[in-house]
């Protein structure tokens, strides 16, 4: 993302011109819990990818035509925790940040 | 060949719009601009042009929805008047911010309160700060002119600011008079087509129309504003040259009337300036030598036009159909600041005249040109003409 | 056939997010998912959506310049007027495309989003104009019951006794009064429009009335319980959670009024009772402490049973009735 140095580069109209760019902002040092998932557990039904609100869930269709969850994109996953309480299984759980300090 | 029709200011407009054929016209009806409205709608009916016409339910969806058309990147227009202005005022400022080639004829009319229809200059004024180009037609010919003249101006891509094409509401809106209108393949050929720096539609680019704007970019981005409004000035004087080819009717910042040797100046805007140009008729036979600038574009203000034009005349009478309460009257206090680099300053006086559409006659504005040849024009002091003392 | 998880998945995988990671909406918040469901929706139908948003907590926390994360064309004018906004290019793009101007041959749809501030309050005369007049555009509002973007400041779609700084529960009062407005009800008596009530509880149904939305040919609005976590004073992973217990208690029923018709889109088996929704709820909490505040609770509980009933007879009353 360009940061602009004069108001001679920007485009006018305020208008962003490029889709998308918030990606180049990580909402994930927001996060203070820190979701896990039990890939045993997981019955790969897709609930915490449909719901997750930050689309910091990774999901596939495989070739044999099964859903599979991938699992969690740290980048923008602020750690609501909204997909471990969807999950039917109970396959994912909260666990504090401060567990993954190095 | 061009035709001369004998027809209304809102006639007039409405032919000058049929012309420019806009992809999108979204317009609510308010007196006095209504006319301007239903004609365009029976051209809309009859077949006449295939605009897509939205008949929203207030100004301020007006406005609206031609921010999302031209934001979509069709040609889009719409008119208004006074409270109906009043009513779009937040949306009138995005849509100059969005750098929007909107145009729309202002039937000038006096704002509320007390409610009143007919025309005074208080809704010009009260958004000549919103980022818009501002143009001031006399007569039903410049109403119809400048419109046209405004599309091409608006959509320059170095300029891409909305205008506003002003005509007095009643005055010029509904007088009948002889205009003569070009071609329609003349005008179609002169405004040619847009081509949106930025369309919403255009859906393989997706591009983010109206973002928060927070500390770290809105002052570039009026910056920017400015700019358009800098290249409009710039701009001006060949899309005025380029219209004259087509049209033979020359424009310019300002309409210059007997001021080649003029000592005592008269400045006013729109319909009064054909009474004062008789009265300034009527001096000239008496050997004074009385003269008249009546400004066709009020914004980007034409303040180096005004400090050449008036430096070293004997005294410049300013006049206003609107107060600025607790302030100096809008023009005037803008001519005099036009003045402050002037090598020799002229006396200069402010009259207010004509609010809420009363009658402005040639005896009223002989007043201020009585004054200023007698040397009692005060330059702190708004008077008023034709007021009940 | 409806949309389906696979679909969604594999439209993600060949096309990307329509709506994108990176927004700065709260932690939990529920305003993005209706966002990524609807845009989701749209694409896997094959159409191309262009989106509009009102001033609000969906509007300022996804477009902060120079970031965006919309990944399809997007446009926000004011707060008030979303809906006068998204009619207005609609109408270009039926001008543009009549008169062999545009660029795309995709089919475009046109989704507004808007919150309760910027749909029952402000921008309803927008919406009723737009809807009127029979645009061809779905308008979606995020329901979170209150001005949460700038507070938590009291709307028409707030419920009696929930806390709100503009009408707050104090020593002698328990806040609102007032129930909400039925907005469904008032977009639905348009008569041209599909309208419906949707929940963060239920994508499938919500995908299901943005699906018959947007396949309406002409104007579409859905209301979508959607709560804000932060001034609901719930826990940030249980906003579905809590719209579940809003079904099942009535307060929130899923129904869809099609042109006069009414469907009620689901039907719990066991209903429980409205306080059980009530105290589940931070912010009914200072009410709840005033003694009075039971009569209300009751008066809601019959409203609820009364308005549910009234559906069901609706329903067996209009059916195949379509008025336009």
């Amino acid at each position: 993302m360009p940061k602009y140095d004069s108001w001679k580069e920007m485009p006018i109209a305020g208008v962003i011109d490029k889709p998308a760019t918030a990606r180049e902002y990580n909402t994930g040092t927001w996060r203070i819990m820190r979701p896990i998932v039990d890939k045993d557990a997981c019955i790969n039904c897709m609930q915490c990818w449909l719901y997750c609100p930050d689309m910091a869930i990774d999901g596939i269709v495989k070739e044999d035509g099964k859903t599979e969850m991938v699992g969690f994109n740290y980048d923008y996953c602020k750690g609501c925790g909204t997909c471990a309480k969807v999950c039917p299984v109970n396959a994912i759980t909260m666990k504090p940040e401060t567990e993954f300090l190095k | 060949m061009p035709t001369k029709l004998a027809i209304t200011g809102a006639a007039a407009v409405a032919h000058a719009m049929r012309q420019i054929n806009p992809d999108v016209v979204a317009a609510y009806p308010i007196t006095p601009q209504t006319p301007i409205v239903e004609y365009f709608a029976q051209f809309v009916a009859d077949g006449v042009v295939d605009t897509v016409m939205v008949p929203v339910e207030s100004e301020h969806s007006a406005m609206s929805a031609v921010v999302g058309s031209a934001a979509a990147g069709a040609r889009t227009m719409t008119a208004t008047a006074a409270n109906g202005l009043a009513l779009m005022f937040e949306i009138v400022y995005i849509a100059a911010s969005m750098r929007l080639p909107i145009v729309m004829p202002i039937v000038n009319r006096a704002l509320s309160g007390p409610i009143n229809i007919h025309g005074d200059h208080s809704d010009a004024y009260a958004v000549r700060d919103a980022g818009w180009i501002q143009l001031m037609s006399e007569n039903s010919q410049e109403a119809y002119d400048l419109t046209i003249i405004a599309t091409k101006l608006a959509e320059r891509e170095e300029v891409l600011t909305p205008a506003m094409v002003n005509l007095d509401g009643f005055i010029t809106s509904h007088g009948v008079e002889g205009v003569e209108i070009l071609d329609d393949e003349v005008v179609k050929d002169f405004v040619g087509q847009w081509e949106p720096k930025y369309p919403l539609l255009d859906v393989d680019n997706p591009i983010t129309h109206g973002p928060l704007d927070l500390f770290d970019y809105y002052f570039e981005h009026h910056r920017q504003q400015q700019e358009g409004l800098k290249n409009a000035y710039k701009a001006l004087p060949e899309v005025f040259a380029e219209y004259e080819k087509i049209s033979g009717r020359k424009y310019d910042f300002l309409d210059l009337y007997k001021m080649e040797d003029a000592e005592y100046v008269m400045v006013v805007m729109n319909s009064a300036a054909s009474t004062a140009k008789y009265v300034v008729d009527e001096l000239r036979e008496k050997g004074i030598k009385a003269g008249l600038i009546k400004p066709w574009v009020f914004t980007p203000f034409p303040k180096k036009e005004f400090l050449e034009a008036l430096d070293g005349r004997k005294a410049v009478v300013v006049l206003d159909r609107a107060m600025s309460f607790g302030k100096e009257a809008p023009l005037y206090s803008l001519v005099k600041s036009a003045l402050y680099e002037a090598k020799e300053r002229p006396m200069i006086g402010s009259y207010v005249y004509g609010l809420g559409g009363r009658d402005v006659t040639p005896a009223m504005l002989h007043i201020p040109f009585e004054e200023a040849m007698k040397g009692e024009l005060d330059p702190n002091e708004e008077r008023y003409l034709g007021l009940k003392e | 056939m409806p949309v389906n998880m696979k679909q969604l998945i594999n439209l993600v995988a060949k096309e990307d997010w329509p709506f994108t990671q990176g927004h700065r909406l709260c932690p939990g918040c529920n305003a993005p998912m209706v966002a990524k469901w609807a845009t989701m929706t749209a694409k896997a139908l094959g159409y191309e959506p262009v989106v509009g948003a009102a001033t609000g907590c969906l509007e300022v926390s996804t477009t902060i310049y120079p970031f965006t994360a919309w990944n399809v064309p997007y446009i926000h004018n004011a707060f008030e007027n979303v809906a006068a906004t998204i009619s207005g290019a609609e109408a270009a793009y039926r001008s543009l495309k009549n008169r062999g101007k545009l660029k795309t041959d995709k089919p475009i749809k046109f989704i507004a989003f808007g919150g309760d501030g910027g749909t029952y309050d402000i921008g309803l005369q927008s919406l009723s104009g737009a809807v009127e007049r029979g645009h061809d555009f779905l308008y979606i509002l995020y329901d979170n019951e209150g001005y949460m973007n700038t507070g938590n400041q009291r709307s028409g779609s707030t419920p009696p006794g929930a806390d709100a700084t503009t009408e707050p529960v104090g020593k002698v009062k328990t806040g609102k009064v007032q129930f909400k407005k039925n907005i469904v009800e008032i977009i639905g008596a348009h008569e041209n429009v599909y309208a419906a009530t949707a929940s963060t509880s239920d994508p499938f149904d919500f995908m299901a009335k943005v699906e018959k939305g947007l396949k309406h040919e002409g104007p579409a609005f859905i209301a979508v319980l959607a709560p804000c976590v932060r001034f609901w004073r719930i826990p940030e992973s249980d906003g579905p959670k809590i719209t579940k217990l809003a079904v099942e208690t009535k307060y929130w029923p899923l129904y869809e009024i099609d042109r006069g018709v009414y469907k009620i889109t689901r039907k719990p088996r066991n209903f429980k009772p409205i306080e059980e929704y009530i105290r589940s709820i931070g912010r009914f909490r200072k009410a709840l402490q005033h003694p009075e505040y039971k009569e209300v609770i009751e008066e809601m509980q019959k409203y609820v049973d009364t308005r549910w009933e009234r559906l069901l007879k609706f329903e067996e009353a209009t059916k195949g009735m379509y008025l336009r």
